[in-house]
This record gives structure tokens, sequence and C-alpha cells, in this order.
């Protein structure tokens, strides 16, 4: 169906909204341990979707069915935006399942906090794209194939990590320092994994739409959708792929439904056939078109401000400070190898970039939108408090003598045990069957089987009893046999884990089990 | 220009803007003030002639050159005979008139601060009728009167500086004396300079003036000496110092500063507050510190003067302006000159041209405290604050003020009636 010579428009939302912080004062710390302003995220979701999110996406609905799917369409939508819709506005969800099975739209991959993970390093980045592909996948029957991230935030580095986690296409932002006289309009590959090819925002071409739509200051006021297909058909032969790429509310929220953005949106697949332009999802676009030859990317573009760099997010001291406490290699370790949810989730929220750019000091020209803060300052102390509480609950959760390796290894062994006995339940069943079928005839082996069904509604009893065994696997993960005598010891600590000693004197009957089953 | 202070002498702000306005008009090169004040110690700058209230004759005493030619603080023998070539009614009734016909005055704030303004007044007849000007300054109600005496003598227009108000100094509970004698002089005035904007909503509200010429004049501060710059603070490691500086009063709000300190202490002891400065509610607060417990984590050093002020800065890790309603509030600008993070009331005029400080609400304690704790906690953001605010404060400069007031005389001299209009596209381009 995609035309390779066509023309392309690379239609992409995101969709997210942060978890709003409520206001938490320093002595809150130890005391309080939710963040968050219930009602304020409670308002601003049903506020967007009422305003935007609805409307938009039973638009685009309509525009699928009209136009025999020629409209396509992608969306990614960040994990905690999920929870927040999920638990507010689950309306939506099924507005956008029903999306999914056009077969029309794609959804993209991207961190499940919407947080800067990818600049801090990537063990915390590949888990949370991971885990935000999964409930993708899981709410829409989709495995993300491309990935876009953060605000748009991408380099060299981001790319090849992307790339080794399998995806195929990523996002980016067209920025004219990255481009110098390049054009956006075509494929282009990352400089250090040529696997990975990268779709470029016309960042003109969007916030046409999703920042001057409703500017009537804008010398191009008002905007009608064949004056802005004619502008993408005028463009020189050979560039093809127009990504244009943008927040989900700039329909209808940021250009309010009154701009009549919405028909706008609605004329767009109809006129664009008479012209020969097609819409396509990122995947279609990769597949069809090659990558024109690689991009290089030294240091990070997003599509924030004019500058297009992490400037906003990062620019002063402040940023850097909260990002480097929250970064902090031993806390993401420590969080990673945790198996609390409470903590789990609170860093996700705690990640998301808008906590950063409320704490910006740039003057954008366009008035910051700072949450519940006056200022910066404000947003910082704010932030801070609730970091300081946060780091001292996952300080709190191990020793601090305890080595993150140290934690990993105990946790892969006791990973190992659950793996382990599960095959040894699986083994015992089968055995136990194979034995009824063969025991019939013979009357000793109901008695021997007895005890060993005691055993059984005893599920804690057995991991014990494989104990001897499981050692094998560990030395390979655990970076020191010496360490498992401190590790046993530890683990006693953790309530939610195995109890290693309890097991051992536990640890006989199971011999004999096993024999008597052999017969 | 009439003004109450001056340096060296100093008892408040009013001496600090005195000086800033006047310098930065004389930087101008061709405007030439004649300040007349109560009592000058004779150690003034001489970028500015100064006449001595207490030696201008109001009533005529037959005295020989030689026998007073020495005894002058301020204008000379010459100006004294010119003066009193010009007396206008007999004031032989006055108590306290010297041998040469002149009224003294105790200079600063005596208690019979009511009869000074009104002598004050009386002299400024007589310099009126004897110097040639072009326009009439007045700084502060003390004065007032005396701008309008002396408007009403010579016909020039009068320009009123208003640098606090009654109703910022009494929350509210305005003694009606005061408030009369500030009225009148603003009704007389044709251009009403207020240290903010927020005196300046104060003076069109309360006062009821036309907001036409009432006209928002920022103060600004000069740059630190090489001697105040090379002040090597004495910091103690692992302690932070949060310091208040300035009266001890109702309107600085230092109840508000010792209730956050409590806040403060509740969580880290490693904190100092000191409370710089003297007042009536001095004796106050150090009960209410020893009733919290924290007295000794509270100290109160008293008045500081001079270089003192600047060493109390330096020492700080965090300045805190609490006041309940601050007119302008020159303190904080000068504390982000010495590298120390500021935390004022939204109540405070100097807020409006600053922005590298945090602002709380002045009875908002949780925030107060908030803030406290997070400068001295995270020394990102008191880096931050230092740095950008030392950068900004150096960008308020007394010249740029003293063209903004040159463009008011300007305006004032040629038309005799300040047009407002004009005027705010004029200083947008300064």
């Amino acid at each position: 169906m995609v035309n390779k010579m066509m023309k392309t428009i690379c239609l992409y939302f995101e969709i997210h909204q942060p978890i709003h912080l409520k206001r938490y004062r320093f002595f809150d710390i130890g005391t309080d341990h939710y963040y968050y302003d219930d009602y304020e995220n409670e308002r601003v979701i049903n506020e967007l979707f009422e305003k935007s999110y609805k409307p938009a996406l039973q638009t685009m609905l309509d525009m699928i069915e009209e136009n025999g799917k020629a409209f396509k369409v992608a969306f990614s939508i960040s994990g905690v935006s999920l929870e927040l819709i999920e638990q507010y506005a689950p309306e939506m969800l099924e507005l956008l399942g029903r999306l999914a099975a056009t077969g029309c739209v794609e959804f993209l991959a991207e961190p499940y906090s919407h947080g800067l993970s990818s600049l801090a390093g990537p063990e915390n980045f590949v888990a949370e794209t991971k885990r935000q592909a999964k409930k993708i996948k899981q709410l829409f029957g989709q495995s993300p194939k491309v990935f876009r991230n953060s605000s748009l935030i991408y380099d060299d580095e981001i790319g090849a990590i992307v790339a080794d986690m399998g995806f195929k296409g990523v996002m980016v932002e067209g920025a004219k320092h990255i481009l110098g006289w390049k054009s956006p309009h075509y494929i282009y590959s990352c400089a250090q994994d040529s696997r990975l090819s990268l779709i470029l925002r016309d960042y003109k071409l969007s916030d046409d739409i999703g920042l001057r739509f409703n500017d009537a200051s804008w010398s191009e006021y008002p905007l009608m959708a064949d004056k802005w297909l004619s502008w993408v058909a005028a463009l020189p032969e050979g560039e093809n792929v127009v990504g244009i790429m943008m927040e989900l509310a700039a329909l209808g929220y940021y250009q309010p439904l009154g701009s009549h953005i919405l028909d706008f949106l609605r004329a767009l697949p109809m006129l664009a056939k008479d012209m020969g332009i097609q819409f396509a999802t990122p995947s279609e676009v990769l597949a069809k078109n090659k990558p024109v030859s690689p991009l290089e990317v030294t240091y990070p573009v997003s599509w924030n401000d004019e500058e297009r760099d992490t400037s906003s997010l990062l620019g002063n001291g402040m940023q850097r400070e909260a990002f480097n406490k929250l970064y902090d290699e031993n806390i993401v370790g420590r969080i990673l190898a945790c198996r609390d949810r409470r903590i789990q989730q609170d860093w996700d929220r705690l990640q998301a970039t808008d906590n950063f750019r409320f704490m910006t000091t740039k003057n954008n020209g366009m008035g910051n939108n700072r949450g519940i803060y006056d200022n910066e300052y404000d947003a910082f102390t704010n932030y801070m408090n609730i970091l300081g509480d946060f780091l001292k609950r996952v300080k709190d959760m191990f020793p601090d003598t305890v080595e993150n390796d140290e934690l990993n290894s105990l946790y892969t062994q006791i990973a190992n045990m659950g793996e382990e006995l599960n095959i040894k339940d699986n083994e015992i069943s089968r055995l136990r069957a194979r034995l009824k079928k063969l025991g019939s005839p013979e009357e000793e082996a109901p008695k021997e089987e007895e005890p060993a069904k005691k055993a059984e509604p005893k599920p804690k009893a057995k991991p014990a009893a494989k104990k001897p065994e499981v050692k094998k696997p560990e030395v390979k993960k655990a970076p020191a046999k010496s360490q498992r005598k401190t590790a046993e010891e530890k683990v006693k600590a953790e309530p939610k884990k195995v109890p290693a000693k309890k097991a051992e004197p536990k640890a006989k009957p199971a011999p004999k089990k096993a024999p008597a089953k052999k017969k | 220009m009439f003004g109450w202070e001056f340096p060296p002498k100093i008892y408040g702000g009013l001496a600090v803007a005195s000086y800033g306005i006047t310098k930065g008009l004389s930087l101008q090169g061709d405007v030439e003030t004649t300040f007349c004040m109560p009592k000058p110690t004779g150690q003034e700058e001489k970028f500015l002639k100064i006449i001595n209230m207490s030696q201008v004759p109001v009533v005529w005493r037959d005295v020989w050159y030689d026998y007073i030619k020495d005894r002058f603080v301020g204008h000379t023998a010459e100006d004294y005979y010119r003066f009193r070539d010009h007396l206008y009614a007999d004031f032989n009734y006055l108590q306290g008139l010297d041998d040469m016909g002149c009224i003294g005055f105790a200079g600063g704030y005596p208690g019979n601060l009511h009869e000074e303004i009104n002598n004050f007044s009386i002299i400024a007849g007589v310099l009126a009728r004897s110097e040639q000007f072009d326009l009439i300054h007045a700084h502060d109600w003390l004065t007032y009167p005396a701008g309008v005496h002396a408007k009403m003598v010579s016909g020039k227009p009068l320009c009123i500086h208003v640098h606090a108000t009654d109703f910022d100094r009494s929350r509210g509970k305005v003694n009606p004396t005061v408030y009369s004698i500030e009225k009148n002089g603003m009704d007389h005035a044709d251009c009403i300079m207020c240290v903010s904007e927020l005196t300046r909503q104060t003076v069109i509200h309360q006062y009821h003036q036309d907001p036409r010429k009432c006209v928002a004049m920022h103060n600004a501060v000069y740059p630190l000496d090489e001697e105040i710059r090379n002040i090597v603070p004495n910091k103690k490691k692992g302690e932070k110092v949060v310091t208040y500086l300035g009266r001890i009063t109702m309107q600085k709000g230092p109840e508000y500063f010792l209730e956050a300190a409590k806040r403060v202490l509740e969580r880290s002891r490693n904190i100092r507050f000191c409370f710089a400065g003297s007042g009536d509610m001095m004796n106050a607060m150090i009960e209410l510190a020893a009733s919290y417990g924290i007295a000794d984590r509270c100290h109160f050093p008293g008045f500081q003067r001079g270089k003192q002020v600047y060493e109390c800065y330096k020492n700080s890790d965090v300045f805190v302006m609490p006041s309940v309603s601050e007119p302008f509030g020159i303190a904080p600008l000068e504390a982000m000159q010495c590298g120390c993070p500021s935390i004022i009331s939204k109540q405070s005029g100097c807020g409006e041209i600053l922005r590298n400080v945090i602002k709380v609400d002045y009875w908002d304690i949780d925030a107060m405290a908030d803030a406290i704790y997070s400068i001295c906690q995270y020394d990102a953001l008191h880096d931050y604050l230092a740095e950008e605010g030392m950068k900004e404060v150096d960008q308020i400069t007394w010249e740029k003020v003293g063209l903004r007031i040159r463009e008011c005389y300007n305006q004032l001299t040629s038309r005799g009636w300040f047009d407002n209009g004009d005027y705010l596209n004029a200083v947008k381009n300064i």
C-alpha cells in the first residue's frame, strides 16, 4: 500500500501527563511517604481527556473508518500516564483499544517513567523501556518496534543502546544543528549502530499545527488543511518522509477545540489523497525507506525550546544536582534490585522529565508552566524534599555496607533457587503420577508417599531441600563464594525473601523422599 | 533637596537611598544638588552642596564675620549672610534659638520630632527665598512640610520621594498626625516617586493620589568597596548561619523568622539563627526564643553598623527578610552583593525587581522554614542563588535610577506638570 515514491506523512502523537507532586515540606521527610497531589492529577487528566484526548481520538477513529484505512497514526504513551489513565480515565483505554484494533495505529516504546534515564546509564533505561513495551503489549496487543525517548532526547550512545534492545527505528528531533545542510525528510541511520534507523521530526511543519495553529498574529493564520498539505507537496523530489510529531494535548488543549483544529485534521487524509500524499506508521516508513546515510549526534538533542537540547531539563546547577541525586549509581542499583512495588512506583513517578522542567531558569519567551510551583526555587525545594525522603527509604531497605553487586548476586541466587524449585516441583509431580500408575499393584508405595504429601503443602520447606544442588548455578553468577555466608545473613534481614536458615533443618527429609520415589 | 539623613551618619535605609540618588544624579554632570539636612557631621562626601539647617538663621542677629566664620559645618559664612537677608517673619518666640539666630536640631529621631519637623519647615521658607533652584525634591514624610513650604514660596515644582508610608510602619494602624503630614505633602506634590510598585499602590489607594503623578522608582545599590570585598568569611564547617538584619520591630516581622527557625531546628540542629539589629521587640524575641527552647541557637548581636553589616552578610549562608510590609528593603540587595542567598517576603518592594531570590508570604512560616532548610541543605541551590544573585544585583545601579529620576525632572521643569504617559515611554528605554 505504501508507495515508496509518494510523499509520506508519518504522524505521531505523544500522550504524557506527569503525576503531579504535592506540596511537601522538609518536616514531612521521614514521616510522610505519599508524594502525590491526587486532586490535581484527577483534575488535569479529566480536563485533558474531556477537552483533548477524547475528541481527538474519536476523530482519528472516524477518520480511519471514513478513509478506508488510508489514515495512519502512531502514539507513544508513557507508563506513568497509563497509570493515571487507568485510574482516572479508563474510558480512554477503550478508545485506544479500538484504535489499535483498526490496524492503522502503531504504538511506540519509550521509557516507562518518561524520564531522563537514557542520559544516566543503560541499566535502568533498558529495564524501563522493556517494562513500557510489556505494558503496551498487555493493553493493546502490540509489541513496539520503534522507540521514542522522553522529549525526543537522542544522541549516538542512546541510539546504540536502543539498537541493542532490538528496536528498528527511533524518533529524533530534526534539529538544524545536527542536520546541518541535510534534509530532515530522509531516513538516516544511527552513527554507532547501522541497524537503527532515525525518523526525523520536521519541527517547522509540526509546530505549524502544534504551536501556531491558533496564533492570530502568525502570518499564515488561519491555517487550512490544503495550505499545509501544499507545503508538504512542495518539498523537493526525493524528500519523501515528513515526520510530524507533537503532543496529543496540542489537539484541543493547547490549540482549543474552538480553533477547529480537529476539522483541520479530519480534512487531511482526503485532500492528501488528491495531492498524492500518503500516511504511514513509523514501521511502514522504515520498511519502505532505507537510510540514506548515518547521522552523527554527539550531544543530546531534544524537542524542547529553540535550542533543541537538554538545557531546559539539565541547564542549571539545581537541575543537575537533582539529576545526580536521582540517578546516583548506588541508588539505581538498589532500586533495580529491590522488589518493593511502592519504591518502584515512586521511582517511576519521580523520574518524569516534567519535574526537571519545572526547575528551569531559562526564559524561553513563552512563559513556563510550573505546575503547582511559584518559581524554579520552589520547584527545586519541593522536589528535593520528596527526593530526600525517597532516597532515605531506599537506603533504609538495605544496610549501607552491602555493595550493589552483592545485592544483585543475592537476588539472582534467590531467583535461581525459585527456578530450581519449579523444576523440582514439576519433577515431583511427574514422578508421583508415575508412581501412582506403577504403585497401584504394589502395597508398599502408598506408605512412603505419605511423608512426601505432608511436605507438599509447605512449599517453603522444599527450596531448602534442594539447596545443596542449587549451589552449582549460583557459583556462576555470584562473584565470590566467600560472599555467600554474609549473603545468607543479610537475606535473613529481608522480610520478603526466602528464609535461608529456616530451610536448612528441613533439608534432611528430602534425600529420603528422592530415593523413595525412584522405586 | 530636603533630606533627614545622609551618610556617614546612618540611622536606617533612608541615608543610603539619599546618598544613592544624589550620587546617581551627580554623575550626570549637569545636575547641581543642594542637600538640606538637619545636622550634618561635616564628613559627608563633597560631590554635592550641603546646607546645615541648624545653622540657617530664622531671626536677625548682628554677628561679626570673624566671630562665626569657623563655626560652620556644611555651608559657609557667606551663605549665612545671604540667608539672613531673606528672613520673612519674626520667629523670636521660638525656643532654643542660639546666638546666630538659628534653631538647633538634635539630629536623628528625637522625642520632639514633630517640633523639629515644624522648625525644619520654617527654615525651608528662608532657603526658598534666598536660593536659586528649578525643582524641590523632598525625602520621606519628615521633610514634606518643608517641601510644601518651599513650593508655596517659590512656585517651583515639588517632587516627593516616598521611602515608606505610615501604613508600612504601623501594619495599618496609622498615626493620624503622621498621616495628615504625608497626605498634605502628597496633595501638594507634582510628582510622587515611590520606591516600589507596592508603595505606589498604597499611595494611590490609601492616600487617594492621582495614579498619573505616582511613579515607581526602585532603589539600587552601590558596588562594594575593595575593603568590603576583601572581607574573608569566617565560617565554621558543618554549621550554617541564617541571618535576619534590620530593626527588630513589628514592621519587619521578626516573630515569623523565629517561628520558622523553630521549625527548622526541630529537624536540624546545626543551623544558627542570627537576629542582627535592635528594636522595640528585641526583648520579646529573646523571651520567645527561650520559651521555645532554641535560645542556644538564636543569637542577638545587636545593632550592626558600617563594615559589621557586611561581615554579617559574608558570614551568613542565608539572609531572611520576613517584612510584613516593606516599601523597598535594600538589605537583600546588599546580602546578594556579598554572595548570600536571600529569602524575602512577597510583601517587600524589592521583590519587584529581583528574580534570583526566594519569595514567600511573610505569614507562611512553613514555606519560609522550607526555603531556609533547602538552602542550607542543598548546596546546588545555595550556589546557584549566590552566583546568579550577585550577577543580577550588579545590574541594579544608582546610575540607572539617577537617569530615571532625571527624566522625571525634565518633565517637571519643562511643563510644570507631570505627564506620566510620556514619562513611561521615555524610561522604558533606560
